[in-house]
């Protein structure tokens, strides 16, 4: 095996192009990359970078160093138009085409657009690469109204950033609480509620109906009425970039379907990261938007190309700062858990533990690293703690292991 | 730009200038020096950044967090010299700062 190529230069192909080299890959390696940029990290974008505290060349994985001493060719603002399985080639966008032996597709994914008319306004934001902040940040100006349609993690943290910098900031959730989809109603409440002291407001379980404006967006208007706003943005979710993939051949279920040693339905193609959905830590098919599983998912991808294929079954994890409020998660919460308080809310440090059949299946810890590290440790080993226990404070939790 | 020593645990030096405002897990890991995982970019998440700080350095330098000091716990062969690097910032003070990698981050 001669000849591997990379299609994305996000957190996960730059992983798997360090893996394979340090693992011993010892022949050629291109990493393709549409974006202007060598290899970034992603979570700073609507947090530090956004504020202003982090310089763009901060964001960098690597250093330029890396790609020559290692011996990786990166090939920015390219993108692969098409792969051809017969041949194993992959046809890229300045007309030449690759040859690979191992392919591995890290596309990631896309934002997802909010389908309503007005869509296209100037100042409708979306926020996922270095170029999405550089222009969103200069309508940071305190006094400024933002409209922020979407209460995930995206949008929270940007209204987070927002209010510190003086802007008057509301957020249209389509669901009836916000992070509906990645946290517990416990959680859900006590993020709504710091959001609403620092002055977000929020209409919640509202659906966006258009943007309006002439020259550029004036207003989001809603089920609920009108949102005046300077500018606006929307953090709806992403989409995974399998197009590549499908037009391929290769099997594809709401991401490009891999198995545990993240192998396509191509053995000698291989995908991780946020494009992928993939067998989960707790059952069932899963595809995770974390750097986490970019990380991980890319290691084990780079270990199956070489022919050591090791499962992968960690312990997926995420986190999210907004405000001075470090959130922590471990696992997959699920509805139907049984749901564990440890901890006061009011003090602003606690964590609620998620029992499923008894098992514990994810941890959400606010300010409270212990219970997340405990917690990630538990929902590994597959442990059982009784719930009173998990909830008394007076149990430490380092006794639980 | 102050320089930093990083020694790994095999006792390999490596001398590298890091930009004041970077972290010491920072210039660790835009240097390629080995034993910093940082998988979390300098979020204070995972506690896979941890160095031991030359006890010369120590009054140096801030005192640990409550959050750097509850993930601590929690990192590999803790002693009292024990930092997260991507909570230490470089500033010309530190010019010279001396740390030691452990022998794993998990």
């Amino acid at each position: 095996m001669k000849r591997i190529v990379i299609i994305g230069a996000g957190q996960a192909g730059v992983q798997a192009a360090a893996t394979l080299r340090s693992e011993g890959f010892g022949g050629t390696l291109t990493l393709i990359g549409e974006e202007p940029y060598p290899p970034y990290q992603r979570p700073p974008l609507s947090k530090a970078y956004l504020a202003g505290d982090f310089a763009r060349e901060r964001l960098f994985l690597k250093p330029d160093s890396f790609y020559a001493e290692t011996r990786c060719d990166l090939r920015l603002r390219t993108a692969a138009t098409a792969i051809d399985r017969p041949s194993k080639t992959v046809r890229l966008s300045d007309g030449t085409a690759l040859a690979y032996d191992r392919l591995l597709l890290t596309t990631g994914a896309r934002v997802r657009k909010v389908p309503v008319p007005g869509a296209d306004l100037p100042g409708v934001h979306y926020l996922r690469g270095i170029e999405d902040v550089d222009a969103l940040r200069p309508n940071f100006r305190a006094g400024a109204r933002l409209a922020v349609v979407g209460g995930g993690y995206i949008g929270l943290e940007v209204a987070a950033v927002a209010v510190k910098h003086g802007l008057e900031v509301t957020v249209v959730e389509a669901a009836a609480r916000v992070m509906v989809r990645a946290a517990s109603l416990q959680l859900s409440a006590f993020y709504e509620a710091e959001h609403r002291a620092h002055g977000v407001k929020f209409q919640l379980g509202a659906m966006a109906e258009a943007f309006e404006g002439t020259a550029r967006v004036e207003a989001v208007r809603t089920n609920q009425g009108r949102v005046p706003a300077d500018f606006v943005l929307a953090g709806i979710g992403i989409v995974p970039n399998c197009e590549l993939a499908q037009e391929a051949g290769l099997a594809c279920d709401n991401g490009i379907a891999v198995d545990e040693f993240a192998a396509t339905s191509d053995p000698d193609i291989f995908a991780a990261g946020d494009c992928t959905c993939h067998p989960g830590f707790a059952g069932g098919r899963v595809r995770l938007e974390s750097v986490q599983n970019a990380i991980d998912q890319a290691k084990h991808a780079a270990l199956g190309m070489l022919g050591e294929p090791s499962a992968y079954r960690e312990v997926p994890w995420f986190w999210s700062d907004q405000y001075d409020l470090k959130l922590q998660i471990a696992g997959l919460a699920q509805a139907g858990d049984v749901t564990v308080l440890r901890g006061d809310p009011q003090a602003r440090k606690f964590s609620v533990f998620h029992l499923r059949d008894g098992v514990i299946a994810a941890v959400e810890a606010v300010n409270a690293p212990p219970d997340y590290i405990i917690g990630r440790k538990l929902i590994a080993a597959r442990a059982r703690v009784a719930p009173e226990r998990l909830a008394d404070p007076n149990v430490p939790v380092k006794s639980f292991i | 730009m102050p320089k930093i020593t990083y020694i790994e645990h095999n006792n390999k030096e490596h001398v590298v200038e890091v930009p004041a405002g970077w972290t010491v897990m920072e210039g660790a890991v835009k240097n390629r020096i080995p034993g910093i995982d940082a998988d979390c970019g300098g979020a204070c998440a995972c506690a896979t950044c941890h160095v031991y700080v030359d006890p010369a350095w120590l009054p140096k330098l801030s005192p640990r967090q409550d959050m750097e000091e509850q993930m601590l716990d929690f990192a590999q062969d803790v002693k009292p010299n024990s930092r997260l690097s991507c909570q230490i910032k470089v500033t010309p003070a530190l010019d010279g700062l001396i740390v030691r990698t452990p022998k794993s981050q998990h």
